[in-house]
C-alpha cells in the first residue's frame, strides 16, 4: 500500500499563511518505457490530488507523466480556523489515497 | 565545439535523444496544449516566476517551483498555474487549480525532463489575464534513458 507524507503545522495564527508539503509513494510509471524485451509498460501515474480544508477545497492539481516518482506537492494556505485538511490521490489502476491533517488556529 | 568535452557531450545527447526519439512532444504539440488551456487569449510575459535549475544532472528529479506576484484577495487573485514542456513525450506537466485561500500564489513539485529545453509555466488570474514566464534548461541524463532491470 502506498504510503503519504503529509507535512502541516499543527498549529497557526488566525489569518496565518502556512506551507502544506505532501509527499506519496508511487512509481509514477510513465507510459512511454519499453522493459528488456522492448515491450511498453503500461501507464500508472497518479493523475489529480485534491486538497479540501474542513471540507472546502483548496487546492487542486492534474498530474502528468512529466511528474517524478513519488510525487512531492508543496502549496500554501490561509489558516482559518481550527480543522481537518484532508489530501485525496486518485489515478490510473483504481489508485486512490487519502490523508488527513489535523490543524488547531487560534 | 572547441573542447573534448564539449564534443562528448554532444554526442551524448544526440545518443540519447535518438533513445527516446519514438514519440516526442515538439515545440507545436506544445503551443496546441497551451491554446488548449488558453484558448484564444493573449499570454503576457511577467508576473511569473519559474524557478528551475538551468543545468540539470539527472532528467528524473528535476525541482520546480511556481510564483506568480499577487495579492491573492477574492477580487484579485490567482486561478491556475500551468506548466509546459517542449521535448517531453508530453506537452503537459502540471495543471493547478488554486484560490483566494491560498494565500500566496505558488506551487512546487519535482518534475521529469527527456531533453534539453523549455519550460513555460503560465498562470491565469481571476481577470482572466494570462502570464507567463520560461526557462531554458539544459539536461546531461535525460528521464527516458533509464532502464529496467
Amino acid at each position: 500500500m502506498a504510503r503519504a507524507v503529509v507535512t502541516v503545522p499543527p498549529k497557526a495564527k488566525r489569518g496565518e499563511i502556512i506551507e502544506i508539503r505532501t509527499l506519496v509513494g508511487h512509481p509514477m510509471e510513465s507510459g512511454f518505457r519499453h522493459d528488456n524485451f522492448g515491450r511498453p509498460i503500461a501507464r500508472n501515474i497518479i493523475t489529480q490530488f485534491v486538497c479540501t480544508y474542513n471540507g472546502t477545497e483548496i487546492f487542486r492539481a492534474d498530474l502528468f507523466p512529466a511528474i517524478s516518482a513519488n510525487p512531492l506537492l508543496a502549496f500554501t494556505t490561509v489558516a482559518t480556523e481550527t480543522g481537518t485538511l484532508e489530501f485525496k490521490w486518485t489515478g490510473d489502476n483504481d489508485f486512490a489515497l487519502t490523508a488527513t491533517a489535523p490543524i488547531a488556529v487560534d | 565545439m572547441n573542447t573534448r568535452r564539449e564534443f562528448l557531450l554532444a554526442t551524448g545527447a544526440i545518443a540519447l535523444a535518438v533513445h527516446c526519439r519514438p514519440s516526442e512532444a515538439t515545440p507545436a504539440t506544445m503551443q496546441e496544449a497551451i491554446r488548449k488551456v488558453v484558448g484564444d487569449a493573449e499570454i503576457r510575459r511577467g508576473k511569473v516566476k519559474l524557478d528551475l535549475p538551468p543545468l540539470i544532472d539527472n532528467g528524473n528529479v528535476i525541482a520546480l517551483a511556481v510564483s506568480v506576484d499577487s495579492p491573492m484577495t477574492p477580487a484579485e487573485h490567482v486561478k491556475a498555474i500551468h506548466v509546459f514542456n517542449e521535448k517531453n513525450p508530453q506537452p503537459n506537466v502540471i495543471s493547478a487549480t488554486l484560490g483566494p485561500r491560498a494565500g500566496r500564489a505558488g506551487l512546487s513539485t519535482r518534475i521529469r525532463l527527456a531533453d534539453s529545453q523549455t519550460v513555460i509555466a503560465i498562470a491565469q488570474l481571476s481577470d482572466g489575464s494570462f502570464w507567463q514566464a520560461s526557462q531554458d534548461v539544459i539536461v546531461t541524463v535525460a528521464a527516458c534513458a533509464e532502464e529496467i532491470s
